[in-house]
């Protein structure tokens, strides 16, 4: 019973030492942190540079980490936020919860720059069709040939009520086709055999051979061509150009731990925390990593253009757009 | 008849805490939504929109096929394996579990590997429509109701059969004076669990239905989730929860109360079935029930047994599956234990009320009520297990219920003579006599929770790691093979239990 | 007449040994310990289980694949012998046409096993709505309209009180001599043996003795089985 009580009180102790440290709670999306996210080597790093400790909090995706947001609102036991996308930073703007990040804002490398004051991005992805190469030989070389393009030729979407990179695709189609989206997508139907809750299911209908085609990301053969040796999957590459998604992090105003906070936001753009983009989140780093990045993404699409739509745009028109695509799909 | 009355006095109190219990974690699920919406947007954030009409009507119909074309080949099914042996026929009923533990998205991938582009059985099927979602609806819920009917059957006195026999019954005659009274009460029950499943059903109906394809789960889910508007999901929400409620309250009007009951002493055998044509008809049905259910299964393991890997996290994930799994079923038990022992009407809708009330609603709220504790893994996994344990707790009540019926009839007198109640009753009457309805029942749960994704979904994870959530991330991470291996652990999981509970429930069938 | 040759009857590792003869329109009442297989040797008369091997005949006919509706046979059960959703009159109706469709003649025999009975005010009733002791005389009804020669009672009046079995049994004795059957008769009870059975069949380790008069064997004192189950003590 003694020995019990030591070693309880020992354990207390420690915890307090434990406790003694600054703890910096950053919510995330899931595949962020885990056995298969950077999350892991990213907390090591950091860690090296302070007396102090990271705490994931993991939420399903960008979109459930921002409900979090607005369920909580000011009692957030956040510091700092990890996975908004500017398809949602408005809202989050919003919330009236972040706070400035502090950060050079020209270190921030991604396509047409960057300005924000509020949210920094961490990485960026040009989402584009992948498509198996088995089964195309000739890929469309443009969103117009995607939509005109044989209707036996199957195509697997993401739907953009419940998807990121569904609501990507209908902001591509309609920051291509503007006021004439709906026929487009009336056209496009045809094509469209699988329009998944997800961009897991999506892509692993693909990989199945359900589809010949399925809309993703740009970096996503680098995965197939690194890991798995294959050329098999291929992106096309657009000539409108590609819509392109950029993820961020931003600071909780009211956190208890804004010094620290404001550390991992500088951090963020260091090759500590940029070296676990590329092949472990297969998205393109927001700026320098520590060697150049491996052959492979060399053979990857590199878009002529970038489509975006600002964060204001997206939040004022996202749902007239969505019943919009709902109405034409359906028609 | 004194004692009989404290009988009856002290159940009714444990009715009470159990349902007590229930009905007030539903009410904590969906009160602070209420406040949440109200304090947001007042009373007219409550509103609907045109589309809801289009919605209500897809969400029906495909849940209304989608019960008849399970419900009733289940039956057959079940009562063809009641009366027909065969070499087997054991296993075909542990492989009849395995669906339910699956995850939406892993059936959706073994069902392409049979009736897709390109595979064994495409263009048989439609699979990517209506055709391919009462096909996937079949798929996980005809084998379940083979188990639960075929669980009733095992359950009419053996004396039935030989008096059947000795009256020179034919097997229509003996369906509707011995097997039928029995059906009948269960069937409504099994019927509104199939619709409901089917109402909540979302993986399934986005992915194979696609856009044209939303029901009120879709549509509630995008509400919370997309738009944030907590006001129309709670409209939707309570448009389902009315029409739930109502169905199920019809189909407890159907539901009668005089059940035949079985005698323990004999082994139950069975007499018809003998002709050819009665033959022919049954063994076509389990050979359909077969057809259905075992291709996507062999596509399942064939493809997942050369790609198994037992790495630590995969030893991790089963691990909170397992112990999540124990938990919740044991927590389901104990909740239908009293629930199960009454026949009311409102307590059938409230055994029904996890499948009832959006889990996504619930949850949203549980949440908003937990949130200063939100960091907390234990609060996470306690709030899992809740979860799991209310959405297993419809199909746990509908193994219960008969069992315990059977068992009021025959032993409640004899009961309060000799004054046995409370924890003496259970151990010496209630335990041992309904060890194979308790097992099957744990089975069910177990299984349910061990392939939930909803629970761990909605509330985040915190580390916790499931089976069916590693499929999700491993997919996530384009690891969709490492995902097929996981998903055969699953299945072989679930498939080792069904065997267990049925070696455990025989044993103790004979003492 | 019942008549068991050379059998034996196996099942797992339960097994029971049978020569047994039975004469036509006796009453035989079958004594053993628990478990020791008297319901078995009902339930192989009535063609509910199978014999392994040897021969069964059943006034002068022999069974082997003859299925139990076939048989001349009725056998009450402790319980469960009629249907609880059926009413008191069709219960006693499926002995005649178990589609329940009969002529004006089978409805007669019907009321009139009723009031032989003496259930004919609760004819329309059904099963949950009557007495124990009434359930099993719908059952004796049933026998009446079946008109087989050989009635197997497997403790059918265990569950009711001494007057009623007393009366119950009454009434066995009585269809017997109208209607001339050979009655087994499964029994906890010595006094009911010794009060209507001729014969005395006695069931232990594992084998079916031959038939004693049933005042023998109360007043046996040389059988160490018997002496034990009879609770006698030398």
């Amino acid at each position: 019973m003694k020995k019990i009580l030591l070693t309880a009180t020992m354990l207390l102790a420690l915890g307090a030492v434990a406790q003694a440290k600054d703890v910096l709670t950053v919510y995330t999306y899931e595949s962020f942190v885990g056995d298969y996210g950077p999350g892991a080597k990213i907390k090591a790093k950091f860690e090296e540079t302070c007396d102090c400790e990271v705490k994931w909090v993991s939420l399903g995706d960008g979109v459930a980490v921002l409900n979090r947001l607005k369920l909580e609102g000011k009692d957030t036991k956040a510091d700092v936020v990890l996975g908004l996308d500017t398809n949602l930073t408005a809202e989050a703007h919003d919330l009236g919860v972040f706070g400035k990040h502090g950060v050079d804002v020209s270190r921030a490398k991604v396509p047409g720059g960057w300005t924000d004051t509020e949210f920094l991005p961490y990485d960026y992805g040009h989402f584009a069709f992948v498509y198996n190469t088995e089964l195309i030989k000739n890929p469309p070389n443009s969103l117009e040939e995607l939509v005109n393009g044989d209707p036996k030729q199957k195509i697997a979407l993401e739907d953009p009520r419940s998807s990121t990179p569904g609501l990507g695709f209908l902001l591509w189609m309609k920051s291509v086709y503007g006021d004439k989206a709906p026929e487009k997508w009336k056209v496009l139907k045809k094509r469209i055999l699988i329009t998944a809750p997800g961009w897991n299911e999506a892509y692993a209908l693909f990989t199945k051979g359900e589809v010949s085609m399925v809309f993703s990301y740009v970096t996503s053969p680098a995965y197939h061509m690194i890991e798995e040796k294959t050329d098999k999957y291929q992106a096309a590459n657009f000539v409108e150009g590609h819509y392109l998604q950029i993820e961020v992090a931003g600071v909780i105003e009211a956190s208890p731990h804004k010094a620290l906070a404001q550390k991992f936001m500088d951090f963020i753009l260091t090759p500590g925390f940029q070296d676990n983009i590329p092949t472990i989140n297969w998205m393109m780093p927001a700026s320098a990593t520590s060697a150049p990045l491996p052959s492979e993404f060399d053979k990857l699409v590199k878009p002529a253009k970038t489509l975006i739509y600002s964060p204001q745009e997206v939040n004022a028109h996202r749902r007239d757009w969505i019943n919009e695509w709902f109405k034409a799909v359906n028609g | 008849m004194n004692g009989s009355k404290q009988l009856m006095a002290e159940r009714t109190y444990q009715h009470f805490a159990a349902q007590t219990l229930v009905l007030s974690s539903v009410f904590l699920g969906l009160v602070p939504l209420i406040w949440f919406a109200i304090s947001r947007g007042g009373i007219a954030a409550f509103r609907l929109d045109a589309g809801v009409w289009d919605v209500l009507v897809f969400t029906l119909e495909q849940a209304f096929l989608s019960m008849v074309l399970s419900a009733i080949p289940g039956l057959l099914i079940a009562r063809a394996l009641a009366r027909q042996d065969f070499p087997g026929h054991a296993w075909l009923l542990r492989l009849f579990a395995v669906p339910t533990a699956l995850p939406a998205i892993v059936v959706v991938l073994a069902l392409t590997s049979i009736y897709g582009n390109r595979h064994l059985l495409g263009g048989w099927i439609e699979l990517y429509g209506l055709g391919g979602i009462l096909l996937a609806h079949v798929f996980f819920n005809l084998p379940l109701a083979v188990r639960l009917f075929y669980e009733a059957s095992e359950q009419i006195a053996p004396e039935n059969f030989r008096l059947s026999a000795q009256l020179s019954f034919t097997d229509r005659e003996l369906f509707w004076h011995v097997e039928w009274p029995v059906f009948r009460n269960i069937v409504p029950r099994v019927s509104a669990l199939i619709f409901l499943l089917c109402a909540a059903s979302f993986v399934i109906v986005l992915t194979l239905g696609g856009p044209t394809a939303t029901t009120l789960e879709v549509a509630i889910y995008q509400s919370l989730r997309l738009d944030f508007d907590i006001g129309r999901a709670l409209t939707l929400a309570l448009i389902q929860i009315v029409l739930c409620f109502g169905l199920v309250a019809l189909s407890g009007r159907v539901m009668l109360q005089n059940v035949t009951h079985a005698g323990n002493q004999l082994f139950q055998r069975r007499y018809d079935g003998r002709g050819f044509g009665a033959r022919f008809f049954d063994f076509t049905m389990i050979a359909l029930g077969a057809f259905i259910v075992l291709p996507p299964l062999l596509a399942l393991f064939s493809s997942g047994m050369t790609q198994i890997q037992i790495s630590p996290q995969v030893l991790n994930a089963a691990g909170f599956s397992f112990g999540i799994g124990m938990i919740s079923s044991c927590l389901a038990l104990l909740l239908a234990w009293n629930i199960a022992q009454q026949s009311d009407w409102f307590s059938q809708g409230l055994a029904l009320s996890a499948l009832i009330v959006p889990p996504a609603v619930m949850a949203t709220g549980w949440f908003i009520l937990l949130r200063d504790f939100s960091d907390s893994v234990s609060v996470v996994i306690a709030t899992i297990i809740a979860l799991n344990a209310l959405m297993a707790l419809p199909f746990v009540i509908s193994i219960l219920a008969p069992a315990f019926e059977r068992n009021r009839k025959k032993y409640d007198r004899l009961c309060a003579q000799l004054a046995l109640s409370g924890w003496q009753k259970i151990r010496h009457i209630d335990l041992p006599l309904m060890t194979r309805p308790l097992v099957q029942s744990f089975l069910l749960a177990f299984i349910l929770s061990i392939g939930d994704l909803t629970a761990i979904t909605l509330l985040g994870n915190q580390g916790v790691v499931t089976l069916p959530s590693l499929i999700q991330i491993q997919m996530g991470h384009y690891r969709g093979s490492d995902a097929a291996g996981t998903a055969f652990l699953l299945a072989i999981l679930s498939l080792i239990c069904a065997w267990a509970a049925q070696k455990f429930g025989d044993a103790h069938d004979l003492d | 007449m019942i008549l068991i040759e050379n059998a034996v009857f196996q099942k797992k590792k339960f097994s029971l040994g049978v020569d047994l003869h039975v004469k036509p329109q006796s009453f035989a009442a079958i004594l053993g310990g628990s478990g020791a297989g008297k319901s078995t040797l009902l339930s192989i008369i009535a063609g509910f289980e199978d014999l392994g091997q040897g021969k069964l005949w059943l006034n002068g006919a022999d069974m082997q694949h003859i299925s139990p509706a076939s048989r001349p046979v009725s056998m009450i059960f402790q319980d469960h012998n009629v249907f609880a959703h059926l009413s008191v009159w069709d219960n006693v109706a499926l002995g005649v046409s178990p589609s329940l469709k009969l002529n004006a003649e089978q409805k007669a025999q019907v009321d009139a096993a009723l009031v032989r009975v003496g259930l004919s005010q609760y004819a329309t009733r059904k099963p949950g709505n009557i007495s124990g002791g009434e359930r099993q005389r719908v059952a004796l009804a049933r026998v009446v309209v079946r008109k087989r020669r050989i009635l197997l009672l497997d403790e059918p009046f265990a569950a009711l009180d001494p007057g009623l079995r007393h009366d119950m049994l009454d009434l066995v004795l009585d269809l017997r001599r109208e209607h001339g059957l050979t009655v087994l008769m499964v029994t906890h009870q010595p006094e009911e043996a010794l009060r209507a059975a001729d014969e005395i069949i006695f069931v232990a380790n594992g084998k079916v003795r031959e038939p004693i008069a049933s005042k023998t064997f109360f007043s046996m004192h040389d059988d160490g089985a018997i002496d034990s189950y009879l609770g006698k003590t030398r």
